[in-house]
């Protein structure tokens, strides 16, 4: 894979056409405005705005970011960072990870999990792709009139083991009950905070040209077995949720491995999401190979069916890596070596050109843009 | 994957490309129109310009179910589902079609209740887990959906669900291939010709195109390695100095269509004197209605449609980008008031639009592709 990135032929321009010199300024017009500061157009708020893509962006950066400006909150990486000062080792500071997360899956229960372990796996992660080791949680729960108790004690239970297999505890929590219909059954916050190693610095900002991007596993289980589990298409896949702690496989990274750069959990909006992250924040360009990326054949199956391309459909126990070109083979093994990374791919390389975009090959040999979505992705009609 | 990789082969796209390419003149430019939406999403989401010799152009061509949806039918359908105890369901596509007030999706905000779904059936499910309720299916599409919309009218009739009635948005192909063909702006050479609504109507509609118009047709599948054979079929016909209707998507399409869907079209479904297309205007006899048997499921008898007809904005091109006289990029607002977060056109929302797949997947020119694939084409 490494190679055949790098055996690729530089750039040859193939198409000069008259109205080539037009088109690009058009193109760089987009760009200027896709660089604007957002504005938040909608006078209410709508699905879009909570399914990770281009509205959520702006709905954060229109109204959270511009109320709580600070330069903990500005980076927006999955956990904030916090030095911690005259306290730690030696009284020379330690750095304290801090994240937060609220759980609104539905169903409550699907094949490979529950909202439960969901809810700390989803936050240990956050901590763990900040580099931090998780330490310790907090759960608050939201219940609706009526909801089971046999069912919540099944949650609280894969919390509980959850909790064990990522060798965090639940600290301290909080309980609200609603009125009938005023919520879906069951919702969970839960809030981490984790301990950064001295000299951790991860950020998709570090991203470089020349960089590797690694993913660790088959991506878009969990989007597509939550799709078919809310049971309104009609499709059976042998698929499961990959809901897993990723705070292991991180460390075992981190400590073998020193030149990653950033890490992180692809979560709501899927793979391209990420990697649009990294192009904006980093001012790099982002190549990635179709065929490199691992995607399991239900999952392929599920998303051509729907008409929805799985590097944008949500993961919950994979990650993301930019690392230096050179540690990237080491990366990858060390990866491969833990279960949880067995299937890792080195996808693509980060490109000095061009700047904020994410570019595929595809499969078939084309080459195409990878934009963010702007809200989720929606089923096409034929 | 069976059945998906075998047809996204780049050693056998390779072979096409440089067949495709000794098959051009020295001098000629070739346009050849893709006129279904769901060619348009392949061409550019598996980057298949890629593969054509600068000679040959693709054009977008105006088979992109909801981009045809003018503004007014938005507004009414909004009017409908804010109408007492009404629920209203529609494809995933028509969620974020800008009407004058907002799209769906906002519509859902201030608090009517429409629900996406993947099969017309689908609704009927719905309007039996909620007797008290009026459910109301906005359907639209080309002859590939209509025949969904009649089964589940039969369906509704046969179970006797009487809280079921369809908003009816169906349109048909061949007036508006026609209109593009008798528009004055446009040379075009051939056709990619659309492959789901032949499932349908089959190939003979298109013979008028071949012998009337002296444009080749190739109906095509949706696969990449598909229309890349398409595009060698035409190419053919054009060095032949031939001007026929050829069916590469033999494998799903029946040369006369599929009759008991056009039977069911036919029962529950005849043609409007008039419709208006967006950015098109009123086309004569391009789009079904509910027959008067089926009066009791048709929501324009059941409910009080405004029938509001709401002007283009000014600034949209999506009529010239729909006939392919322009080029998305070349729309004086594309992408930068008009983009997939704010749509203006109706282009820009679906993932068929020519505007939305060119600005999601096509936004680079080729000296900006870092990895440029080289192919050296073979001339003779």
């Amino acid at each position: 894979m490494t190679q055949q990135l790098a055996s690729t032929p530089p750039p040859r321009p193939r198409r000069v056409l008259s109205t080539g010199d037009r088109e690009q300024q058009v193109l760089d017009r987009i760009e200027r405005a896709r660089r604007r500061r957002p504005k938040l157009r909608e006078e209410r708020i709508t699905m879009s705005h909570g399914a990770g893509g281009k509205a959520t962006h702006t709905l954060i950066e229109a109204i959270f970011l511009d109320a709580f400006r600070n330069p903990l909150l500005e980076p927006l990486e999955d956990a904030a960072r916090l030095p911690m000062k005259g306290v730690g080792e030696a009284g020379g500071g330690a750095t304290v990870a801090l994240t937060t997360d609220s759980f609104v899956v539905s169903p409550l229960f699907f094949p490979g999990g529950n909202i439960g372990d969901l809810a700390v796996n989803g936050t240990v992660n956050d901590l763990a792709v900040a580099g931090a080791t998780p330490l310790y949680l907090s759960a608050g729960f939201i219940l609706e009139e009526g909801f089971p108790v046999a069912d919540l004690t099944r949650i609280v239970a894969s919390m509980r083991d959850a909790a064990a297999a990522a060798g965090v505890a639940v600290v301290t929590g909080d309980t609200k009950v609603v009125e009938k219909g005023k919520a879906d059954g069951c919702y969970i916050n839960t809030a981490g905070v984790g301990a950064v190693a001295a000299g951790v610095d991860l950020g998709v900002a570090n991203a470089r040209p020349g960089d590797k991007v690694l993913v660790s596993g088959p991506i878009g289980d969990h989007g597509v077995t939550i799709m078919l589990a809310r049971g309104e298409l009609d499709i059976e896949a042998d698929v499961e949720s990959d809901t897993a702690p990723l705070a292991e496989l991180v460390a075992g990274l981190l400590g073998a491995v020193p030149g990653v750069r950033a890490l992180r959990d692809a979560t709501r909006g899927g793979v391209a999401t990420i990697l649009n992250e990294i192009a904006q924040a980093a001012d790099v360009g982002v190549f990635i190979s179709e065929s490199a990326i691992p995607v399991r054949d239900q999952v392929r199956g599920a998303a051509e069916l729907l008409g929805i391309d799985p590097l944008y459909v949500a993961c919950e126990g994979r990650l993301v890596a930019v690392v230096d070109a050179g540690q990237a083979a080491r990366a990858l093994a060390v990866l491969r070596a833990h279960p949880l990374g067995a299937q890792a791919e080195i996808i693509g390389e980060v490109t000095a050109e061009p700047v904020g975009l994410v570019t595929i090959k595809t499969a078939f040999g084309g080459t195409r843009i990878v934009d963010l979505l702007v809200g989720d992705p929606l089923p096409r009609i034929c | 994957m069976r059945f998906v990789d075998e047809f996204r082969d780049a050693e056998k796209a390779h072979a096409l490309a440089a067949r495709i390419a000794g098959l051009c003149e020295p001098g000629r430019q070739y346009k050849l129109m893709e006129v279904c939406g769901g060619h348009t999403h392949t061409i550019y989401k598996h980057g298949l310009e890629d593969y054509l010799p600068e000679s040959v152009t693709l054009v977008h061509g105006p088979g992109c179910p909801v981009c045809v949806i003018p503004m007014g039918r938005v507004d009414d359908a909004i009017h409908l589902a804010s109408e007492p105890d009404v629920i209203m369901t529609s494809f995933g596509d028509m969620m974020r079609v800008p009407g004058s007030n907002g799209a769906f999706f906002d519509a859902n905000a201030r608090g009517t209740n429409i629900k996406m779904v993947y099969s017309p059936l689908d609704s009927l499910k719905i309007a039996k887990a909620n007797p008290d309720k009026r459910v109301v299916f906005m359907a639209i599409g080309f002859e590939t959906t209509a025949p969904s919309t009649a089964m589940t009218v039969l369906r509704a009739r046969a179970q006797g669900i009487k809280n079921f009635s369809v908003f009816c948005n169906h349109v048909t192909i061949i007036p508006a291939i026609k209109a593009i063909l008798d528009s004055p702006d446009l040379r075009l050479d051939g056709f990619i010709g659309p492959g789901h609504v032949s499932t349908v109507i089959g190939c003979r509609p298109y013979e008028f195109i071949a012998s009337g118009y002296g444009k080749p047709v190739v109906v095509a599948g949706f696969e990449p390695l598909d229309i890349l054979q398409s595009i060698y079929m035409l190419m053919l016909q054009l060095h032949e100095d031939r001007s026929e209707v050829e069916n590469q998507y033999a494998r799903v399409v029946p040369w006369n269509g599929n009759p008991v869907a056009l039977k069911a079209i036919g029962e529950t479904m005849e043609l409007r004197p008039y419709f208006e297309w967006r950015g098109l205007g009123f086309i004569s006899h391009s789009a079904l209605k509910m027959r008067e048997a089926y009066a009791d499921f048709d929501a324009e008898l059941l409910f009080a449609v405004p029938g509001v007809r709401v002007a283009d904005p000014k600034a949209c091109q999506c009529g010239e980008v729909l006939k392919g006289v322009l080029k998305p990029w070349e729309c004086k607002v594309f992408g930068t008031a008009c983009t997939p977060e704010t749509p203006i056109g109706t282009c820009m929302v679906s993932p068929e639009g020519a505007c939305a797949a060119y600005y999601n997947y096509g936004r680079l020119t080729r000296q900006r592709v870092p990895e440029a694939i080289s192919i050296e084409l073979s001339r003779p």
